[in-house]
């Protein structure tokens, strides 16, 4: 088999560096919450439905309790006790805190702990309620088994869910394993959760639980229809990474987009506030079963793909520390990387060769995300496509796990349903003629495969040690990924981060946190 | 002169050309006709339906071959032209230092909802585009990338602060004209803060021309496959007056 020189030792060390990193950011993370993961609870104890303007109650609910300064204690501290008080149901208890002409300040009454008693129930049906949600997918995947790896995964982005809808099965009868209905172009940036189904979008289609709920229908008839399982993925990231997870566990996605830095880098979040939302993101993440994407191609988008090709590597292990804490498997974990080499560079399919199956080999049970080329597309929709094939080619030899496509109309206009049915076509022929390529061929010893393999994990693990003695905060500071660089108070979003009090309360955190045994999947 | 011209395929005048749609209707001899007539609305003589496969339930995917009939005579047209061919490195910097005498402040950012960088990036950034190097390399320009979803008024606000010679907006992902909208409004607000003729205004993104540039009010359009010399060059132009001729003093 075809595999490339990887020094045990050094992916060793690589991964102390990386729980380092991980380990003092979990220090902070354990000390904060944030109005987006006070919001999340709040859906989870079932909470629904919007305010006289539009905002969704979780939103006023959470707001006036973080401007009267009173969030440290966990939103469920108060919900507990407007239960207490008579409050009919969460819905019902909800609506006081957000309504209510006295806002409960926590003052004498219901202690900590008797609020804790009071959501006791709520807080088991929560969690069933996402249990079942993942039970029930994995008993239609056990039933109707998916595609051969590498899935096929493809992007669907209309602005109009009805008609993403259509397009996903038209996807799925083309060949597609994985449809991901691409959000609308700053949704990340949102401090609030848009609701119901959605038919006017710009870049795409916005994210909420009824549209989840619509291509879901879609993608599970669409699983029927052609005998093979279909999944089903969206974003889990920006100011409302935790809700989303939320929303799509409760909705039985596969999938979600999902990263320990991306919205820092990419989005100017700010990081505080990302750390703390990732983190419960996750926790629902593990519980559900759903398999994370995270997002490290992006950082070849911006950065050198040959000379920045390690800080790739380098942040997956981080996303595999960030992952580990919130309790995913590896089995869980899509690490992202992409093929982003100038294409007219010589020998630059050998480099993107040694990357991919360098990181294959390290990350040997992660179901790994490869990306394709998108920076150096041009509108040659010709060029563009014979691009894609040398990209299909690699994915297929090293074994990748989740691709999504090239398309020929990368750098033009969203895909059409005539791109996508190219687009998988061609991948077919690729995967199939090349389907056991990987295991026929060796690579040379000392040849440029080789070496390069080497060379990136020396330059990861370098820029680990340096990561881990700045510790994150820092590094990103300095630019270490993507050649961005951020501040530790800076970005989107820093006033939603609060101190948790001495008595915090958060039951459902805690469940999430406590150790359970899920049935293998 | 009149200067007529066909699609050239493989002899001059043969008119040549390939076409790939898709219609609603299963694979079939009806869809086959079906094509070949959609074809020959196009103007296409001969067509020849080289494939047809179905690509949706419901749907086949069609690519055709034929002579179209249509001609063009480019003596006729006009366009605009941001400018024929990039200075030289040295003569961009030569004409700032000699000329100015002092560092020209370019600012760019893509605005609205768009949160794609690759253009922006590869116009102003070190890197460059295509072994281009961008403006941050030329001592000449003072470049400021702003970065992605930026507003029309943080943009107008940062760029009065950094005393922008030039405005850089780039809008790459677009769903019904938003790129035009978006950038209309911020050519707007400028003129109506008092300072668009303190300023150069340049447009970029793969939808943009240098018609439709001039048409939303701005100062040049850039389109698919610019190099940031060629911005260099346009803004030298601009603010440095013409080449100096050989000869001239």
């Amino acid at each position: 088999m075809a595999r490339v020189p990887m020094d045990e030792t050094k992916v060793a060390a690589c991964r102390a560096l990386a729980a380092r990193v991980a380990d003092d950011v979990q220090r902070y993370i354990d000390g904060h919450t944030s109005v987006g993961v006070e919001r999340t609870i709040l859906r989870a104890f079932g909470v629904e439905g919007l305010g006289d303007e539009g905002a969704p109650l979780v939103n006023l609910a959470v707001d006036r309790c973080h401007q009267a300064g009173l969030l440290s204690r966990g939103i469920s501290f108060f919900l507990g006790r407007a239960l207490i008080a008579g409050a009919e149901s969460a819905q019902d208890a909800a609506e006081r805190i957000a309504y209510a002409p006295e806002l409960d300040r926590g003052e004498g009454g219901p202690s900590a702990d008797e609020a804790r008693v009071a959501l006791a129930a709520h807080t088991e049906e929560a969690l069933a309620r996402i249990d079942r949600a993942r039970d029930q997918r994995e008993a239609l995947r056990a039933r109707i088994a998916p595609g051969a790896t590498p899935l096929k995964y493809v992007i669907v982005a209309t602005g109009n869910i009805y008609d993403d809808a259509v397009q996903a099965k038209a996807a799925a009868f083309a060949g597609a394993d994985v449809i991901a209905v691409i959000r609308a172009t700053a949704q990340s940036l949102l401090d609030y959760v848009p609701h119901g189904a959605t038919t006017e979008g710009y870049g795409g289609t916005f994210a909420t639980q009824e549209n989840f709920r619509i291509v879901r229908q879609a993608v599970e008839e669409a699983t029927e229809q052609y005998g093979r399982y279909i999944h089903q993925t969206n974003y889990s990231s920006g100011l409302c990474m935790a809700e989303i997870a939320w929303m799509a566990a409760v909705e039985r996605l596969d999938m979600l987009l999902n990263d320990a830095m991306y919205g820092i880098l990419f989005r100017d979040i700010n990081m505080c506030r990302t750390f703390v939302d990732q983190y419960v993101s996750r926790r629902i993440i593990a519980r559900s079963g759903i398999v994370i994407n995270t997002g490290e191609d992006n950082y070849l988008t911006t950065a050198d793909a040959v000379e920045k090709a390690h800080t790739v590597l380098a942040s997956q292990f981080v996303n595999e520390a960030f992952a580990l804490r919130a309790g995913l498997r590896e089995e869980q974990m899509g690490l992202g990387h992409a093929y982003e080499i100038d294409p007219w560079l010589e020998d630059s399919f050998l480099l993107e060769i040694a990357q991919a199956q360098l990181i294959r080999q390290i990350f040997a049970r992660h179901p790994i995300k490869w990306m394709p080329p998108t920076k150096h597309k041009t509108g040659d929709v010709f060029q563009s496509h014979v691009h894609d094939a040398m990209f299909n080619l690699v994915g297929v030899t090293t074994h990748q796990s989740i691709e999504l496509l090239g398309m020929f109309s990368e750098a033009i206009h969203n895909p059409m349903l005539m791109d996508r049915y190219l687009s998988l076509k061609a991948t077919r022929y690729v995967f199939g003629a090349a389907k056991h390529l990987g295991d026929e061929i060796e690579f040379k010893r000392d040849g440029i495969v080789a070496k390069r393999a080497v060379q990136v994990l020396d330059e990861a693990h370098a820029l680990l040690e340096e990561v881990a003695r700045d510790g994150i905060w820092d590094a990103i500071g300095k630019g270490a990924f993507a050649d961005v660089k951020r501040t530790r108070e800076g970005g989107k979003g820093y006033a939603g981060v609060v101190a948790r009090a001495a008595d915090y309360v958060n039951p459902i955190l805690d469940a999430l946190e406590a150790p359970v045994k899920l049935n293998a999947s | 002169m009149n200067h007529v011209l066909r699609a050239y395929g493989d002899r001059e005048g043969d008119g040549m050309v390939q076409m790939s749609f898709v219609l609603a209707l299963p694979p079939s001899a009806r869809a086959r006709e079906a094509a070949k007539r959609f074809a020959e609305e196009h103007g296409l003589k001969e067509p020849l339906v080289a494939t047809m496969e179905p690509c949706a339930e419901g749907y086949s995917y069609f690519v055709v071959y034929g002579h179209s009939t249509h001609s063009v005579d480019v003596s006729k047209i006009e366009v605009a032209e941001v400018r024929t061919g990039a200075l030289s490195r040295d003569e961009i910097e030569h004409r700032i230092s000699a000329r100015l005498g002092r560092k020209i402040v370019v600012v760019g950012a893509c605005t609205g909802s768009d949160a794609h960088t690759v253009g922006i990036d590869a116009i102003l950034n070190y890197k460059g585009f295509a072994g281009d190097k961008g403006l941050e390399s030329y001592k000449g320009f003072d470049a400021h990338n702003l970065g992605a979803q930026v507003e029309n008024e943080e943009l107008a606000a940062r760029a009065r602060a950094l005393k922008a010679d030039v405005i850089l907006v780039s809008q790459v992902i677009t769903q019904r004209n938003c790129h035009k909208d978006n950038s209309l409004a911020f050519e707007q607000l400028v003129t109506k803060q008092g300072w668009r003729k303190d300023v150069l205004l340049l447009l970029g993104g793969p939808r943009i021309d240098h018609a439709l540039a001039l048409e939303l009010g701005f100062d040049a359009g850039f389109g698919p496959g610019t190099k940031p010399s060629d911005v260099a060059s346009f803004i030298v132009d601009r603010l440095c007056g013409p080449q100096e001729r050989e000869g001239a003093s």
